[in-house]
């Protein structure tokens, strides 16, 4: 018998093209941003809102990752913001070789930042990396405050929470103080935004935000 | 389910160190996972099979080598193991200790067997 040492990781090649997409978008001066939840959190809301407020402040592309159809690009695409659709046809998550070839598509020197709203999955994601700046993971008010402690590994590798539907919070058997305090207990480093696309609460905040991120990377 | 993903990476990986021909002398493949990982090691040793199936590197069996979770303390450095959400650092029980390893996911060491051929007989 004999052993040949390999040493290497599973996820190398994911990686390595994570690494040149990293490289490309700060050559570009952009900020990019992975945004993440399970289905129905509303990240495509959030897009919406987002772009709309920093209409002419902020030059905004996205990537927009789903399983089939292309609605949440039409969606976003009536904003006047360029935007890619990619259908992974079944796959679970986005890999950085599709978020590559996505951004190969957009002319990256005219934007100031870049979305990538993730396939809607609160599991596989985590492990991928795309090469974005940011994880920004979403957990609306009706899905529980007990998610973090369920789906640690997201919230582990997210650098920004954004709770959304705080509207609902009347209504939903929800306490947000218990799941604010479970996604530390994950991620004690955890930046958090309380939203709703519905009121407009804490967008502002929010898009201050990016506009901060933005100009910081752009500098 | 991305375990299928993993395991087509995982023998692409060991197709760059042993080449087509010595194929059918790979006994073992081993691969590091970690607790935290997010993969499940039932799947992964199904999905293995059934991509190396049909392939000249079919005669290797999957050996996972599983690596807790590490935690360690930001304010006495003490490293412990804990998956645990609510982990305290046994040294100093300060709850500031993040998880430091436990996340890996790599292809740790391939086997052949050199002294047998494909009928089993030694090989002089």
């Amino acid at each position: 018998m004999s052993v040949v040492t390999i040493e290497r990781k599973v996820l190398e090649k994911n990686d390595a093209l994570a690494a040149q997409n990293r490289k490309r978008f700060q050559e570009h001066g952009l900020f990019v941003f992975n945004l993440v939840s399970s289905p129905g959190s509303g990240k495509t809301s959030l897009l919406e809102r987002t772009i709309a407020a920093l209409n002419g402040q902020v030059r905004i592309g996205v990537i927009e990752g789903d399983v089939q159809t292309d609605l949440d690009a039409q969606r976003v695409a009536k904003y006047g913001v360029p935007v890619v659709q990619v259908v992974t046809n079944g796959a679970c998550h986005l890999e950085a070789q599709l978020v590559g070839d996505a951004a190969s598509q957009l002319n990256l020197a005219d934007l100031d930042v870049l979305v990538i709203e993730n396939v809607g999955n609160l599991v596989c994601p985590a492990g991928f990396d795309l090469g974005e700046a940011v994880k920004v993971v979403m957990l609306s008010t009706t899905e529980g405050d007990d998610k973090p402690l369920k789906y640690p590994a997201m919230f582990r590798n997210a650098s920004v929470l954004i709770v959304n539907k705080v509207d609902l919070l009347p209504y939903v058997p929800c306490n947000i103080e218990a799941l604010k305090r479970n996604a530390r207990h994950v991620n004690p480093d955890l930046l958090i935004f309380e939203t709703s696309c519905t009121t407009d609460a804490g967008l502002p905040a929010w898009c201050d935000w990016v506009r901060q991120q933005a100009a910081t990377v752009h500098a | 389910m991305h375990e299928m993903g993993i395991a087509a990476s995982v023998l692409d990986i060991v197709r760059q160190y042993v080449p087509e021909a010595q194929a059918p002398l790979v006994r073992r493949v081993t691969v590091r996972v970690g607790e935290l990982a997010g993969v499940q090691t039932d799947s992964l040793r199904f999905c293995f099979e059934a991509i190396v199936a049909g392939t000249p590197y079919q005669s290797a069996a999957l050996a996972i080598e599983y690596i807790a979770a590490v935690r360690a303390c930001r304010q006495c450095e003490t490293e412990f193991a804990s998956a645990a959400l609510l982990a305290t650092c046994p040294a100093c029980g300060s709850a500031d200790a993040p998880l430091v390893g436990g996340s890996e996911l790599s292809v740790a060491e391939v086997e052949l067997d050199d002294e047998h051929d494909s009928a089993g007989q030694v090989m002089p």
